[in-house]
């Protein structure tokens, strides 16, 4: 047998399990042990995995990432870019097409997904109608021929975790979808997985249920140390929850990071795009100086920070959060200094926003915070406006995706 | 100015709903009505002896009735016999004691204005049998207007002269068996139904959209074809000189004289019904199973159930309305089914509505036909009513 982990749940109670990572039936209970948790100890791989339905178009391709154990990892992408995809194989629903997906260094390429002892989450939630909330709590752990005692003790812990005390004889449709949606994480958890996969299971509901989960899953995750492999397209939500982001477009990976990262330093335009807000200046290289270049923005010249490889002449974008734009800078103090008409300014409460045009563009936003001096511009001002070059990244070219 | 509430959207209403009603009523209501009406009510021989009827009320039932009793019979008959109603009333008092056709009959035909000696014995002279109790029996039986003797009959059970209740006679003891197998038939059909489309819609159910509309049109195409034809189609390839006759004994599996008897059996009726039923089987399944969404299978999986425990646990359990109301509506046609059974059955395939329809075309005898008819649809209800019981509010309804 392969290696198995030995873990402890002090803090809620779910106490040694061990678990086989290749999910033949995992459940034995041995002394227990402290799990170890490395940053360099990976759970999930995928190798140059590339997957098509139809032989035709690549809904997945040369795709390669590591999930850390213990680690809650988001794949974000817009719609169609192949998120489902990754989680079907991994969890054994799809095949890959070509490449390797390995689960604590073993191929689980052989592998039923009954046999890969993966918790799973899904976006219809997937309760069973027909069986009461312990009941399809009770169903992981019955088909693993675990005694009724046991049983019992597990069920009870996992509605606990969720918070669902009392709801035990409640079928399904008599649940809210938040207490549905709760029911489903624990019925992915109660037979203790190292690796739990979700699907968009905050889709289905409003925005505060959502935030409300979104902190539950968290505090969950802290709580058991589980893996999480997560999948949404809402980047607020990926941000909120996740160690790491991995964002994906048509199937490939565009980078994974660490939400602060990815935020800050975005390495491609999409990403930047993506993730929060910016503003998108497309023009060409002029000049390229160690980390800095020279981009010719219409008739302005504009000094960022040199993410991408490139050479005087290349097409690239550059990106300025809002809230690095500074209104009327002392004369000098950044390297980026250009005339700007405020449009309107739009009040949100902590702070304002301010659309100016600027650079050949018209949409261009800055963000202030509301605060006391702050905000001394008025619609039709023609005033100044300022980012250092550190904040302006030069990014590969995405002008041709229309949209800003 | 009008006044109060405008009640002509109402009225429109119910004049577009009137040709409806008016439909139900004549096609349904009407035809159940008089259906009824026959199994407990007949007025043949009531009208046509009623002085005779009466005096026998106060017949003591064991002696033969006195001479006023033969002479108003005599009157009545020979009224009866002008009227051209005498055929009627033979037949009457017949399927009260076989053998009496013939004796009301001829007496009708025999009968002079007056008698030869006394009535008693001019009856007597033309048939003895009026000399027996049981023969007057028979009359005063068939003269009662409400009746339950077709019920009755329709569950071998019959009157004694004492209005006490027995059974039928061994060698007439045919409706009960007949109940018995139809129900038999019905249920082993209504199997055979669930183990073919079962598998059947879960493939339809789960096939993807192009192919599943595919499948479900040759599902349906039968559905679509004229009974007729499907049935005899049955003929075609069933029968001894059939096409599969022909391949088992070109195969050399059987001998050319040892040709199987497929067809006008019970063989030949299971095989054609089951055929006939299947769709109604396969489109609550189907619709149901549409409903079962993939990731319930693959929660299943993902959770640690094998294929089997899948399916048992999580699937079954959820195709049980489907199965139900499948089950339901293949059973309840098949009591009822006649058209397949009368073509293919032969003598040892017949069911229950086979008899319906020989009461009601060959033997004429409506009452009886009425009252086995009557005790069909009861089941049916009985049934449907056990099913909602079950079913409760979450099973598939058919009605
Ligand atoms: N079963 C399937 N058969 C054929 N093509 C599929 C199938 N499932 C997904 N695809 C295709 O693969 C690509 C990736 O789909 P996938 O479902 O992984 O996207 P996603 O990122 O989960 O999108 P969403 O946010 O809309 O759920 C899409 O182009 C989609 O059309
Ligand atoms: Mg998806």
């Amino acid at each position: 047998m392969a290696r198995r982990t030995i873990c402890r749940f002090a803090a809620n109670g779910f106490d040694s399990t061990l678990r086989a990572p290749s999910g033949v039936p995992p459940f034995v209970y041995t002394e227990q042990d402290q799990r170890v948790t490395t940053q360099a100890d990976p759970h999930v791989e995928f190798e140059d995995i590339a997957k098509s339905y139809d032989g035709r178009v690549m809904a997945v391709q040369g795709l390669n990432l590591s999930v850390r154990r213990g680690e809650f990892l988001s794949l974000l992408g817009p719609s169609g870019s192949g998120k489902t995809t990754c989680l079907m194989m991994l969890a054994g629903f799809e095949t890959p097409t070509a490449g390797a997906i390995r689960i604590a260094g073993r191929s689980v390429h052989a592998l039923p997904p009954r046999k890969r002892g993966i918790g799973m989450v899904f976006q219809d939630y997937a309760l069973f109608p027909h069986m009461t909330v312990e009941d399809n709590l009770a169903f992981p752990l019955d088909v693993r021929g675990i005694g009724r005692d046991r049983r019992g003790e597990l069920v009870d812990r996992a509605l606990k975790l969720v918070r669902l005390e009392g709801f035990e004889k409640r079928r399904p449709g008599q649940l809210s979808g938040g207490q549905q949606q709760r029911v489903a994480i624990a019925r992915a958890l109660v037979f203790e997985p190292e690796l739990v996969l979700m699907d968009e299971p905050l889709g289905a509901l409003d925005r505060h249920l959502r935030e409300e989960l979104q902190y539950e899953i968290r505090r969950i995750h802290r709580t058991l140390g589980v893996t999480i492999v997560y999948v949404t397209h809402d980047q607020q939500e990926a941000m909120v929850m996740s160690d790491r982001i991995a964002v994906l477009r048509d199937g490939m990976v565009e980078q994974v990071a660490a939400p602060e990262a990815l935020y800050e330093e975005p390495e491609r335009s999409f990403v930047a795009r993506f993730i929060g807000e910016n503003n998108r200046l497309h023009g060409r290289v002029a000049t390229v100086d160690g980390d800095v270049c020279d981009v010719k923005v219409g008739a302005q010249v504009v000094r960022g920070y040199r993410v991408v490889d490139c050479r005087p002449g290349d097409p690239v974008t550059l990106s300025i959060r809002p809230e690095r734009i500074t209104l009327h800078p002392e004369p000098g103090v950044f390297s980026n200094q250009f005339d700007a008409v405020i449009e309107h300014i739009t009040f949100v409460g902590d702070h304002l926003r301010i659309h100016m045009e600027t650079c050949g563009r018209a949409d261009f936003v800055a963000k202030i915070s509301n605060v006391v001096g702050q905000g001394a511009v008025l619609e039709g001002d023609e005033i100044r406006v300022g980012w250092t070059a550190a904040d302006c990244r030069v990014l590969d070219y995405g002008g041709a995706e229309g949209a800003v | 100015m009008r006044r109060g509430r405008d009640w002509r959207p109402q009225l429109r209403a119910a004049g577009l709903a009137l040709p409806l009603v008016a439909f139900v009523g004549v096609t349904f209501v009407a035809p159940l009505a008089t259906m009824f009406s026959r199994s407990v009510y007949d007025a043949v021989v009531a009208d046509a002896l009623p002085e005779t009827l009466a005096l026998l009320e106060g017949w003591d039932g064991e002696s033969v009735p006195g001479e006023e009793v033969f002479a108003a019979a005599a009157r009545e008959l020979m009224r009866a016999q002008e009227e051209r109603v005498i055929g009627q009333v033979a037949g009457r008092v017949n399927r009260v004691q076989g053998g009496m056709r013939s004796i009301v009959a001829v007496t009708g035909r025999r009968l002079a204005a007056a008698p030869d000696g006394s009535w008693r014995e001019t009856f007597v002279g033309i048939d003895p049998a009026w000399g027996e109790a049981g023969t007057w029996h028979a009359l005063r039986t068939a003269g009662e207007r409400y009746t339950s003797r077709h019920y009755l009959a329709a569950v071998d059970l019959r009157r004694l002269p004492d209005g006490s209740i027995a059974r039928q006679e061994e060698d007439r003891r045919i409706y009960l068996r007949l109940f018995a197998r139809t129900f038999l038939v019905s249920l082993s059909i209504t199997g055979l139904c669930l183990l073919f489309g079962y598998p059947l819609a879960h493939f339809i159910a789960h096939a993807p959209p192009r192919r599943a509309g595919l499948l479900l049109a040759l599902v349906l195409v039968p559905f679509w074809t004229s009974l007729l034809v499907r049935t005899t189609s049955w003929i075609v390839l069933l029968q001894g000189q059939g096409v599969i006759n022909d391949i088992l004994v070109a195969l050399r599996l059987v001998s050319d004289d040892g040709r199987l008897a497929l067809i006008y059996n019970m063989t030949g009726t299971f095989v054609a019904m089951t055929h006939v039923l299947l769709p109604f089987m396969v489109l609550p399944l189907y619709s149901v199973m549409r409903g079962i969404p993939r990731s319930h299978m693959d929660a299943a999986a993902s959770l640690g159930a094998g294929p089997a425990q899948g399916f048992l646990r999580v699937y079954w359990p959820q195709t049980l309305p489907g199965v139900g109301a499948g089950s339901l509506l293949v059973f309840i046609l098949a009591i009822g089914y006649y058209i397949t059974p009368a073509l293919v059955g032969g003598s040892t395939g017949q069911l229950i509505s086979n008899m319906v329809a020989y009461h009601m075309q060959t033997s004429l005898n409506w009452g009886l036909a009425s009252a086995l008819g009557a005790i069909i649809l009861a089941c049916v209800i009985g049934l449907y009513l056990l099913y909602e019981r079950l079913a409760g509010t979450e099973g598939v309804r058919v009605a």
